[in-house]
């Protein structure tokens, strides 16, 4: 996908936009042709309102659903420039000194989401800071403005003690300005770093000063919303996602059907019925279930028999979908590898360089999989307990959301037969236990090819599309300064300071536990 | 308690779904999306556009098949008093008018309660004022009495032009005023407003912070939404939020004729024939005699669409979810071969033409599911050329004229001919471009006696 430089910074851009190839390209990706300028999502709120927690959400989601998106954290370019964080005095709005500091961070933010939205190809930056005060949102608008961005407001306002004490104790208290960790200093600090904000708190005024503007109000967690002036889709979307998300604490399980008799065989696709060992696995899936006195567990299966059969053995009531059908593999329907090797070796090959995008002949692609699948999502977010008996490829993609993997790495994924995978929503992200129930099935997992294959231009794109990217990815890029300034902030950043609320990389995390790897785990892994 | 003895599945020969059954009878299992019924109240002052949201709201819903029905107190009212004769009926003093009302809102509240609880309905509007907080309280109560869930939907507007337009668009034709002219028509309705301005009482943050709700201010300009409680209301918001009233046309077509159409064999992926190429020519030159403003063009991705886009000359957008249905194994083949291959599919395909699947293919109803997204995003758009199919177009058809599953496979999307909808009033115009294509339209046919095939639909 062709990428032109939109940014002259003035109102030519305008012009220079109709003459936009990519405007006249055809673009296929469902979701990101609605948007045609690049937009800044801009959070507001005081502290510990849950910005970072709807950003990073809304983040891993619009890039799931293919439009690439960045969160932009401030906290992160605050850390870098004051190396120590001493106490709440830092945030007094009489402190000129830490004033001066704090707008310079974000005028280089500001920067960075210029190169990120402009240059890499990034359609949405998630600008998460505090924003309260209109001086700072009009400096962010008057940026929005000359760069010819759209902007969307999300606020978050809360007067719920509990929650806001809850907030604390989940994610501060491990942040990087707390090394010491503990709980009542932390809390206590931290409260007066509040009440700094709110001396010079100004929420979005809808009835006046802040009507033209499109935003969204997110009250009290959920229970209320204000939305103004939603301009495109992708807004409209975003408020739909945010008003579906919630933040009370339930599990998600997913697994594949038991064994069925083409798995035994080799075959893909199908609608085979299981196999002697994929109906043990079923038992023992029972037994799983009230083994963990799941309260309230809904059950889904797709509309095909295996996963049917599946859920049958539980006892309990299941909802059959069909956008929980395995991906369709078209004419390679029920064949086995080798016969998609020696009958369509061409295609074979293809899959081989870019699976996500692959589509089968006559059936579909991983890409085309997660658009079936959003509704799922949407509806997961919304539920309670659910049990999900799916299928390989799908199992994939909905881990792939839950657990924000990039286009790249999502049809490796290791999705084994009679294995459950747990997932709890954790602070940020998302805690999975996996549970194998000793069960013996045949491993139906192809690992990704070796050696470097080219992506070159032969490969059939039955549709053009933007490669998801995931949010992690952030921290290997380098910070660009703007030309002429001299950059006041040290030029290497330690990949822990550039992590949101300093939580350590997600690669030092899983360290020792390679989610990937051909042995099947049975610990508990936090993403 | 868990059940103990092992099911055996059979697949529905209709729909192509598994359930299960034990000594070859099929247990019933009841799937559906709301757990209880629930009743949308609409709320707000006369001519703020409550009956358009209620009826495409109750459209929209029935199209994606959650059983829907609105309930409108004012048709209750006009065959209740038979003659209207003035704004009077209306005013805050009148105890015969007001004795009336109410019994009609009664009337009204016992149809939902049928609706809801006795017919099977998913879904109840009831589409009246609903302007004071006790009228609303009554009706909260009704609603725990029989368990349904209620959500109201105000609509608010201050702006005098889309009041006027609003009474001159729809109410001058209101069997009230058919009797009088512009002007009366006019200032009685505005004095009909004025009886009920005194006594709203609109939605509040703190009093009415426990109901679930949403407030549509200045033609969804706004929006304040309160305590959605399920996966049902959720959809609604969404809904409301990106419909609109700007004037606009959505005009629908299929690609031209293609290769395929002219051996008479369905689905498949082929390209236009040459009458198929000339087609796109003439729709090219009448979107540029329509002269429309900022036309988006959408596509599916299967050539023969795509090849009509082409030839436009203007930038389209391609959408996989608007690709003809797949009929599985009967793909690429003619209805003869059909019927001489799969002989009970045929037969079963002409018995309920809207829930049958192909074998390892789709049904019009998992269609209208896949569309769904498309139907939204249409609704947010303004002018539209969605180039597509003949079971697709049916389906997107059947969405803009609120036509039920039983005729929407039947619906009449010829090859090379436009279908313009203009929305609001909801009219269609047809252009034939004037070039010869076959025949692709199979009609119903008449019901013949077959012993044998005896299916239960409802399973």
């Amino acid at each position: 996908m062709s990428n032109t430089q939109r940014d002259n910074g003035s109102a030519t851009s305008a012009e220079a936009k109709k003459t936009d190839p990519r405007m006249n390209e055809k673009k296929c990706s469902w979701a990101s042709y609605m948007t045609n300028s690049p937009t800044v999502i801009v959070m507001i709120g005081l502290p510990a309102r849950g910005k970072t927690y709807m950003s990073k959400k809304l983040t891993r989601y619009l890039n799931w659903i293919g439009v690439p998106t960045k969160v932009f954290n401030l906290g992160v370019y605050r850390r870098e420039a004051v190396k120590a964080y001493k106490s709440y005095d830092f945030f007094r709005h009489d402190n000129e000194e830490a004033m001066k500091i704090r707008k310079q961070c974000a005028l280089v933010a500001l920067h960075d989401v210029k190169s990120y939205l402009t240059e890499e190809e990034g359609q949405i930056a998630v600008f998460d800071a505090t924003n309260t005060t209109r001086e700072r949102r009009d400096l962010i608008q008057a940026f929005v403005k000359e760069n010819a961005f759209k902007v969307f407001f999300v606020e978050s306002v809360c007067d719920d003690p509990d929650v806001i004490a809850a907030n604390i104790l989940e994610v501060k208290v491990s942040s990087p300005d707390y090394p010491e960790r503990h709980r009542e200093r932390v809390m206590d600090d931290f409260l007066k770093r509040i009440e700094c904000y709110k001396v010079t708190y100004q929420p979005l005024d809808p009835d006046d000063y802040d009507k033209e503007l499109s935003f969204i109000k997110v009250m009290n967690v959920g229970r209320r919303f204000l939305v103004n002036r939603v301009q495109d889709y992708i807004q409209s979307k975003i408020v739909y996602y945010l008003m579906n998300i919630h933040v009370h604490s339930h599990s998600i399980y997913l697994c594949r059907h038991g064994e069925s008799n083409h798995n035994v065989e080799g075959r893909i696709g199908g609608d085979s019925e299981l196999s002697p060992q994929g109906k043990q696995f079923a038992h023992a899936l029972r037994d799983f279930i009230e083994e963990h006195k799941l309260s309230d567990l809904k059950v889904w299966t797709s509309q095909l028999r295996r996963t049917i059969q599946t859920a049958e053995e539980l006892g309990v009531p299941y909802e059959q979908w069909k956008i929980l059908n395995e991906i369709d593999a078209g004419v390679c329907e029920e064949m086995t590898y080798e016969m998609i090797q020696k009958t369509f070796p061409e295609e074979f090959a293809l899959r081989d360089k870019d699976k996500y995008h692959y589509r089968y002949p006559g059936g579909e692609s991983y890409q085309d999989l997660v658009q079936r699948l959003e509704p799922v999502i949407m509806e997961l977010e919304g539920q309670g307990n659910v049990l999900v008996i799916c299928h390989q490829a799908v199992m994939r993609c909905l881990l792939a959301y839950f657990l924000d993997k990039s286009a790249e790495d999502l049809p490796y994924m290791k999705c084994p037969l009679h294995t459950v995978l747990k997932l709890t929503p954790v602070a940020y992200g998302c805690k999975v236990e996996m549970f194998y129930l000793n069960v013996e099935a045949v491993n139906t997992h192809r690992d990704r090819p070796l050696g470097k294959i080219p992506r070159d231009s032969d490969l059939i794109h039955r549709r053009n599309s933007y490669t998801p990217l995931s949010s992690h990815d952030q921290v290997k890029r380098p910070r660009l300064y703007s030309a002429g300034n001299q950059p006041w902030l040290p030029l290497a950043p330690t990949p822990t300071a550039l992590m949101p609320e300093g939580r350590p990389s997600q690669e030092s995390l899983c360290e020792g536990i390679d989610f990937d790897s051909s042995e099947v785990n049975t610990g508990c892994v936090r993403f | 308690m868990l059940d103990p003895s092992p099911r055996e599945l059979t697949q529905n020969p209709l729909r192509k779904i598994w359930l299960p059954c034990r000594n070859g009878h099929i247990v019933q299992r009841r799937v559906c999306m709301t757990n209880c019924p629930t009743l949308i109240v609409t709320v707000g002052l006369p001519a703020r556009g409550k009956t358009y949201i209620s009826k495409k709201l109750t459209r929209y819903l029935n199209w994606i098949g959650v059983s829907t029905k609105e309930f409108n107190v004012g048709q209750y009212r006009r065959e209740c008093m038979k003659i209207y004769k003035s704004f009077e009926f209306f005013s805050p003093d009148n105890e015969e008018g007001l004795k009336v009302r109410r019994q009609c809102a009664m009337a009204a509240l016992n149809d939902v309660r049928e609706y809801l609880s006795v017919k099977g309905g998913h879904v109840a509007v009831f589409d009246a004022t609903n302007t004071t907080r006790e009228r609303r309280a009554t009706i909260v109560k009704f609603a725990e009495q029989n368990g349904f869930k209620v959500f109201f939907v105000e609509s608010l507007c201050d702006d005098k032009d889309i009041i006027a337009q609003n009474i001159v668009q729809v109410k001058l034709g209101s069997p009230d005023y058919i009797h009088c002219n512009t002007e009366e028509a006019i200032e009685d309705f505005m004095n009909r407003i004025k009886c009920y301005e005194s006594s709203y009482q609109s939605l509040d943050e703190i009093l009415d912070r426990d109901l679930s709700y949403i407030k549509i201010m200045d033609v969804g300009r706004r929006y304040l939404v309160n305590r959605v409680l399920d996966h049902i209301q959720s959809r609604i918001v969404y809904y409301l939020m990106n419909i609109h009233i700007t004037p606009r046309s959505i005009y629908l077509c299929r690609h031209g004729e293609s290769d395929l159409n002219i051996k008479g064999r369905i689905g498949g992926d082929s390209g236009l024939s040459a009458r198929g190429k000339e087609f796109a020519r003439r729709l090219r030159k009448f979107i540029q005699e329509q002269n429309i403003k900022d036309l988006k063009v959408w596509t599916s991705q299967m050539k023969r669409a795509i090849q009509t886009a082409e030839c436009l000359g203007v930038p389209y957008e391609q959408w996989k979810t608007l690709n003809e249905i797949d009929a599985g194994v009967c793909e690429e083949m003619m209805y003869e071969e059909i019927q001489e291959h799969y002989p009970l599919e045929f037969a079963l395909r002409d018995q309920d033409k809207y829930r049958y699947r192909y074998p390892k293919g789709e049904s019009y109803e998992d269609l209208v599911q896949r569309l769904e997204p498309v139907i939204m995003e249409l609704e947010r758009q303004e002018n539209v050329l969605v180039i597509c199919h003949q079971a697709v177009m049916r389906c997107l058809l059947a969405y803009f004229l609120d036509k039920t599953a039983e005729e929407l496979p039947y619906l009449k999307c010829s090859l090379h001919t436009v279908l313009k909808l203009t929305p609001v009033a909801y009219e269609v115009e047809s252009v034939f471009l004037g070039v010869d294509a076959v025949n692709t339209h199979r009609d119903k046919p008449e019901v013949r006696k077959h012993k044998c095939l005896s299916i239960d639909m409802k399973s």
